[in-house]
């Protein structure tokens, strides 16, 4: 009853007087920036391109290829996939939409230290960036998932999240005549019926076009040498030093390895410690391990820390100085990477590691939200 | 046989006095075969390339360029934000306090020695690096370079490079370190007081470091998730470690394969453990000739392995370090490493606690020349009954390969390719990645749409080249364009050249 009331609440808004057939909206047949279109399908193209990266890991230096990508996608299924991501539908309760906790305008977070989810129910860790999401080879906090697919079913059926099912998922989408028709253009083989696995794909199809390598840092990168600062470039040398080795995890041209380590960050006050990749790997030295995340975009996406423990990327940034496992929790024995050691940074230092930080800032190919979804529900912001 | 923590953060007793211990031990030398080491002589002697010369030389495709001199006083970072690729900075003896940063290609720095006076970069401890490049084709030559927090020279991703004759001393991390490279050569340099590895190759390929000297740090000469590497002719002593090849754990690159460790002195490596607490090189027992953890087909051949005071050479899978964090996507094991000859004397006079215990364990109070802890297949001693060895149950006796003679080096035939794309393949990528953002073939975005501006600027590429360098607002309801004058005028043409041929893409294919 109530997924026909609201299909009936999409054709009545968007398509007054129209035929029984007509879409509301439509899908775009062109790739978005940053993707060539060859054989229907969009592949990356990016200045990167041109280089190649040892061992094809795509880690590096300043002129180094990234590393593998996620395309191939249609230019249907990168559409479908932004009317999805904004509409609430997807939740349990018709308020939350993936744009909630991953705001465009936010640089794809939600600026909380811990996101909220349907029925106000607090997620236990921060919102990462979107960002360049295509180039992962693991995903969430604490790298469980392999692949975009299997990521977006975490926020979509976890409790506190967007709290769906993946019955109720396809029985909520296969209510709404829009998405039929829209489902039906991007794949042909939903006209029977709107399968989990097509809103999986569409999902990850629209996430690995969210593209940002147009950075003045990557200016720099491709040879332009006065693309940074005199402060900006004192920073960057001081990223890459082997004093404060900020580029040995957050290494070029994504700014991460992809790696999972166990730095001894604090939790917020009053929390227990998160034991984030131990718990998965069932691995005790892992204990208080975390994906390193890419610093692409970071000057937006505070605050920072896999729960928002720091306010400011200089806050951040003071962590990495202040002694090898500082924070640890008293009787915890954290297997702490070796990276972390006793820089002894300055506080000039701290600042220029700051200006640098600013470098990465690149939202040039931000896509638009849209007015509507098809659902007809109001677009969460 | 105990398999637990051979090498661990335990220290061992501070050596007191070696000469003691010297004097104390019957000098006992494996006894090689004859036939075995003239075989091995005469190879050696054939893969030479002349009497005291190097066995490698590198290719590095770099073009002729200017010379552009660096007196004292002056900043040897403005010569090479002057450089060209192709150049080389000239530096004048004297005392500069600088970081030096290389983000271009081809470009060779290079001091100028007068009798005893060397050009040095001198980080005064409080400095973080002297020399960052991440340039294909960097010569880093002749420097002195001491008292930085850091290393002293980095590469990241800079191929075809080249780093000799330097001299550096007191390094709060590595002394040289390529990382991401292929190809490179590092000879004839001498480095001591590093506070971590003196040489160290990460996450490399097909790197050659001979004739170097290496004395006096917590390890010499470190080999690191790095494949096709030769360590020769190198003199390693009074480290606490001498020389090392490991698969470190959670790092990106998750191998290390073809190492060959030949015709080096590995001679006394007891100094005290002076690791920074946490760092992997920590955990290296003192009195360590030659480790190798977790990398597979490595050769250890021809060298000269006497007085490690803990044991000649150790072979340990990543359970035995203990404090190697575990990584499921990397081997932990060794495998199919080859021991052939070698002179091994004096070693193992004074072993950790662990091998004490393995020693018991086997019956013997001899401290080993060789030990194998962990896991690990296919490994082999060419004559395992002239060694003093321990934990060698699985290992053959008698290798398939017999020498590395035939394996002159690793470093490539032809340099490793430039990053230069043609013009036209650069024009297409920009045009893909920054101009696409605003505009589309046919359709309004921020921009008008490509085939408006195809029908102004038909036939005329330049014009587009020229306006997009320094944009006027032309049109009242679309905003400015932003300058692109960073790119140079051919990529600008590229660029032009290419918008205008772009066509309609091609719908997808029709639903089946």
């Amino acid at each position: 009853m109530r997924h026909l009331g609201r299909a009936l609440l999409v054709i009545a808004i968007a398509s007054p007087g129209a035929t029984a057939t007509a879409t509301p909206i439509g899908l775009s047949d062109r790739c978005p920036a940053s993707f060539e279109q060859r054989d229907g399908r969009c592949r990356l193209r990016t200045a990167y391109s041109q280089y190649q990266s040892l061992r094809n890991a795509g880690v590096g230096g300043l002129k180094t290829g990234l590393p593998p990508f996620r395309d191939g996608f249609t230019p249907r299924e990168i559409d479908l996939g932004r009317y999805l991501f904004f509409d609430p539908a997807l939740s349990s309760n018709g308020k939350v939409a993936c744009s909630s906790c991953h705001n465009p305008a936010k640089a794809f977070t939600d600026s909380r230290g811990t996101s909220t989810g349907v029925a106000g129910h607090e997620v236990k860790r921060n919102a990462p960036s979107l960002w360049n999401v295509g180039f992962l080879q693991r995903f969430f906090w604490d790298g469980r998932a392999h692949s975009l697919e299997e990521q977006v079913q975490g926020p979509l059926y976890g409790a506190a999240e967007m709290g769906t099912t993946p019955v109720r998922l396809v029985a909520t989408l296969n209510g709404i005549p829009a998405y039929r028709s829209l489902f039906t253009l991007a794949f042909p083989d939903a006209a029977a019926a709107i399968r989990n696995d097509h809103v999986y794909r569409a999902l990850a199809a629209f996430e690995s076009s969210l593209v940002s390598l147009n950075s003045r840092y990557d200016l720099y990168a491709q040879g332009v040498g006065d693309a940074l600062s005199p402060h900006e470039l004192e920073g960057l040398n001081i990223f890459r030093s082997f004093v404060a080795r900020c580029a040995e995890c957050h290494t070029p041209p994504l700014f991460t390895n992809q790696q999972v380590a166990v730095i001894g960050m604090p939790e917020p006050s009053g929390r227990p410690l998160d034991p984030g990749a131990g718990a998965i790997a069932n691995e005790p030295m892992l204990r208080g391990g975390f994906k390193v995340p890419s610093l692409r975009n970071v000057a937006l996406t505070a605050p920072y820390g896999h729960a928002g423990q720091f306010a400011t990327l200089r806050e951040t940034v003071a962590f990495y100085t202040g002694g090898r496992g500082h924070a640890v929790p008293r009787g915890e024995q954290l297997r702490i990477h070796w990276h972390i050691w006793e820089p002894k940074l300055s506080e000039q230092e701290l600042d220029r590691l700051v200006d640098f930080l600013g470098t990465l800032t690149d939202e040039s190919f931000r896509p638009e939200p849209p007015t509507a979804v098809p659902s007809g529900l109001p677009v969460p912001h | 046989m105990n398999k637990k923590a051979i090498v661990s953060l335990v220290v061992v007793a501070v050596l007191a006095a070696a000469a003691g211990y010297l004097y104390a031990r019957r000098s006992v030398v494996a006894a090689p075969q004859v036939a075995a080491q003239s075989t091995s002589a005469g190879l050696a002697a054939a893969r030479g390339a002349g009497a005291g010369g190097s066995t490698a030389s590198l290719e590095t495709g770099r073009p002729a360029g200017k010379i552009i001199t660096v007196k004292a006083g002056e900043a040897i970072q403005s010569a090479v934000a002057a450089a060209q690729p192709g150049d080389t900075v000239q530096v004048l003896p004297g005392t500069y306090h600088e970081t030096v940063y290389i983000d271009k290609d081809d470009i060779a720095l290079v001091g100028v020695i007068h009798g005893a006076d060397w050009p040095t970069l001198d980080g005064e401890r409080k400095r973080n690096d002297a020399v960052l490049y991440s340039g294909n084709g960097i010569r880093v030559e002749n420097l002195k370079i001491v008292n930085f927090k850091g290393n002293a020279i980095m590469g990241q991703a800079g191929n075809n490079f080249i780093i000799r004759h330097n001299w550096i001393a007191n390094a709060g991390v590595y002394g040289i370190f390529p990382e991401f490279a292929q190809n490179g050569l590092i000879e004839h340099n001498i480095l001591t007081g590093i506070e971590d590895a003196a040489i160290y190759v990460g996450m490399s390929d097909n790197i050659h470091v001979a004739h170097n000297e290496v004395y006096g740090n917590v390890a010499g000469i470190e080999v690191e998730n790095s494949r096709h590497v030769i360590v020769e002719h190198n003199l390693a002593y009074d480290n606490a470690g001498g020389i090392l090849t490991f698969i470190t754990p959670g790092l990106p690159i998750k191998t290390t394969f073809d190492v060959i460790i030949r015709d080096n002195f590995v001679v006394a490596n007891n100094h005290k453990n002076f690791g920074a607490p946490g760092s992997i090189v920590s955990g290296v027992p003192s009195g360590t000739g030659v480790i190798v953890m977790a990398a597979d087909d490595v050769i250890i051949e021809n060298n000269v392995i006497r007085d490690n005071k803990n044991a000649g050479i150790i072979v340990a899978d990543h359970k035995s370090f203990a404090n190697i964090t575990p990584d499921p996507e990397a081997d932990p094991n060794p495998d199919r490493v080859s021991v052939l000859w070698n002179l091994f004397a004096n070693n193992g006079y004074e072993p950790i606690t662990e091998i004490k215990a393995l020693m018991v364990a086997a019956l013997t109070r001899e401290g080993p020349d060789l030990v194998a802890v962990g896991g690990g297949t296919g490994n082999c001693v060419l004559d395992k009954g002239a060694l003093k060895t321990l934990g060698l149950g699985s290992w053959a006796s008698g290798c398939a390969k017999t020498s590395t003679a035939d394996i002159a080096t690793y470093l490539l035939d032809k340099p490793a390719p430039p990053r230069v794309l043609k013009a036209e393949d650069r024009g297409k990528l920009i045009y893909s990645s920054v101009c696409a953002g605003c505009h589309a073939y046919n359709v309004r975005m921020i921009g008008p749409p490509t085939q408006v501006i195809q029908a102004m600027y038909a036939g005329n590429p330049q014009g587009i080249a020229d306006y997009i360098a320094n944009p006027t607002k032309k049109r009242e309801d679309f905003p400015p364009m932003p300058p692109q004058g960073h790119l140079s005028a051919d990529l600008r043409l590229a660029v032009a050249t290419y918008m205008l041929g772009v066509s309609q893409p091609k719908p997808p294919a029709a639903a089946n």
